[in-house]
């Protein structure tokens, strides 16, 4: 154990460390807190810099009124998961296959397709940018939805696959041998000896795809063009235009974008960790 | 074995002869193919672009390295160039930071589940919302702005300052990277070898030497991919550029992403092969840590088989 449990520590530590743990998150939250305190003020408040202190007036509903009855907040919403849901069923079917290819067959490309998803996964967007938008529009996918999802779909197919073929790498190899001395078919290996198996791992990417996709600023901006097709990034970017100082909905809005990713983390925490951290125990 | 089903043996059937040897293929065929269709191919069709002078509609001319030649004299490609070095730089501070808060916050006490989700909070929101949130802060009629007014430095707004804007935007960006670091740092210690760790208290190993002969050295992998992804996390910096000040005042908080963007699409012009030059350079800054982490996955796999 590092460092040192702090039970093990005199007493003045250990009472030391518990004052000090809720203070330091309170500091290291306060940029959160901040915003969510200012989604449940009236312009009052913040116009007489009360930005601290007890709010006069509880409005968090009236101002989250305001935002779906004034802006298109509701249909941005509606998008992000319109783009959201199918990428992340999208990316993590295809990446089951591939991951399942590279990581059970012996061929002689195997490697070096291997590398090619995982070095296209860490590429700068802005040298996709022009080709992949000109693509888009050639096949009259800009400035929709579809155009936007089958983007995303490629592109973390990248990251999944590497995550993917690295999990079912770790099985154990004697498995698909025996069900192979059976005659079991290599589809139905796939069907019903992996893929059962490799269910935390779809878990975990399916957290880590929802969450990048729903964050993603840059995507939106560069295929979508229209509020009909705009998820909730791109939407509070163009309200930040129009509210320089409305700044109590422009929380109110920040705090519903949060909202999806915050609980998708915190109901599948252990996976979305796992995820994340993928290699960083062993390797 | 479960699930396993016992299939009519054909013999000599063209399909059974070359199972084993095409199944991979098809499984392979459809992500492959969306994959290089949309990120293979367009990295060269970008070099290629990078070449033209197109505005996008009309025909592109072909004008060889013009656009790379007509970067060198390009002072806002050198502030965006400048920038991203700063960015680099200071994004690294998110890896002892992150540090030090895991191993500020790997004792077990109750609720300290509950802290480590809530200190990791920032990675999951949107950089879009974190730049909102800081940009208000920066704000004369924000946070910090009254603050600074009460202790007499006027209305100072660091965002329309040129010389610190970029600081103000790296300071945000730092803020999710320092818990993403934290969060691989929580896992490291988790692994930790307690083994190792108790003998070399035996030998009187404490504090500072403790943790720079054993448990540094076994925290690497997680040392590791902490810089791999501040590194690219400080390249890709665009979002946060975007939503605080679009490159202002003045070009002075510009990277080369966003830098890119707008030149190649937005009201400044569409200008498709200038863009691609730039985004050409930010790809080469990049590819070189990419191969780096690829031949270090490359030695542990050839390590494996």
């Amino acid at each position: 154990m590092f460092p040192i449990p702090i039970q093990k520590r005199p007493l003045i530590n250990q009472i030391s460390y518990r004052v000090l743990i809720p203070i330091s998150l309170l500091i290291w939250l306060i940029p959160l807190i901040g915003i969510m305190l200012t989604s449940i003020r009236g312009l009052g408040d913040i116009a007489q810099g009360n930005l601290w202190g007890v709010p006069s007036e509880f409005l968090l509903f009236s101002n989250l009124k305001d935002v779906f009855q004034n802006t298109p907040m509701l249909s941005y919403i509606m998008n992000s998961f319109k783009i959201t849901i199918p990428t992340m069923i999208g990316a993590v079917a295809l990446s089951c296959m591939t991951g399942f290819a590279l990581a059970s067959y012996r061929f002689k490309a195997n490697l070096f397709i291997f590398f090619t998803f995982i070095a296209g996964n860490f590429v700068p967007f802005q040298i996709l940018m022009i080709p992949v938008r000109d693509l888009t529009y050639q096949m009259g996918l800009y400035d929709t939805v579809t155009g936007l999802v089958l983007f995303h779909v490629a592109f973390q197919t990248g990251f999944c696959t590497l995550f993917m073929r690295n999990f079912i790498k770790a099985l154990p190899n004697e498995l698909f041998e025996a069900a192979r001395i059976d005659g079991t078919s290599e589809f139905n290996i796939f069907l019903k000896i992996v893929l059962p198996l490799t269910r935390p791992a779809i878990a975990a990417l399916s957290v880590l795809i929802f969450t990048f996709i729903w964050n993603d600023f840059f995507w939106a901006t560069v295929l979508i063009q229209g509020h009909h097709a705009m998820p909730i990034t791109a939407g509070l970017k163009s309200l930040n235009g129009q509210w320089i100082s409305a700044y109590h909905l422009l929380s109110a809005g920040s705090i519903m974008a949060a909202i999806p990713p915050v609980i998708m983390f915190f109901l599948m925490q252990k996976h979305f960790i796992s995820g994340l951290t993928l290699g960083a125990s062993k390797g | 074995m479960p699930g396993s089903t016992q299939i009519p043996y054909r013999k000599s059937s063209w399909w059974k002869l070359n199972q084993q040897r095409l199944t991979p293929w098809i499984f392979l065929f459809p992500g492959l193919v969306l994959f290089l269709v949309y990120v293979i191919w367009p990295i060269f069709n970008s070099l290629y672009i990078s070449l033209l002078q197109w505005d996008g509609l009309s025909p592109a001319i072909y004008v060889g390295f013009s656009n790379y030649i007509e970067l060198l004299d390009d002072e806002y490609f050198y502030i965006s160039l400048i920038n991203n070095i700063k960015w680099l730089i200071f994004f690294m501070l998110a890896v002892p930071i992150g540090l030090g808060l895991a191993i500020f916050l790997n004792q077990t006490i109750f609720g300290i589940r509950l802290i480590k989700s809530l200190f990791f909070f920032p990675f999951v929101i949107s950089q879009v919302v974190i730049g909102i949130i800081f940009a208000w802060f920066y704000n004369p009629r924000g946070v910090i702005g009254p603050f600074l007014e009460a202790i007499g430095l006027g209305n100072y707004a660091i965002l329309a300052d040129e010389d610190f804007a970029t600081y103000g935007i790296i300071f945000a960006g730092i803020y999710p990277q320092i818990a993403y670091c934290m969060i691989l740092y929580l896992t490291g210690l988790n692994n930790l070898n307690t083994d190792q760790i108790e003998a070399g208290r035996m030998d009187g190993a404490k504090g500072l030497s403790l943790f720079k002969n054993i448990i540094l050295p076994q925290l690497r992998p997680a040392t590791f991919l902490a810089i791999v992804v501040t590194v690219i996390g400080s390249l890709r910096s665009f979002d946060m550029v975007a939503i605080m000040t679009q490159g202002g005042p003045w070009g002075s908080t510009n990277v080369l992403a966003y830098y890119m963007f707008e030149t190649a699409l937005s009201e400044y012009g569409y200008r498709m092969g200038y863009g691609s030059a730039i985004a050409a350079v930010l790809f080469t800054i990049m590819m070189f840590y990419i191969l780096f982490f690829i031949y270090r996955m490359y030695k542990s796999e050839k390590k494996g088989l």
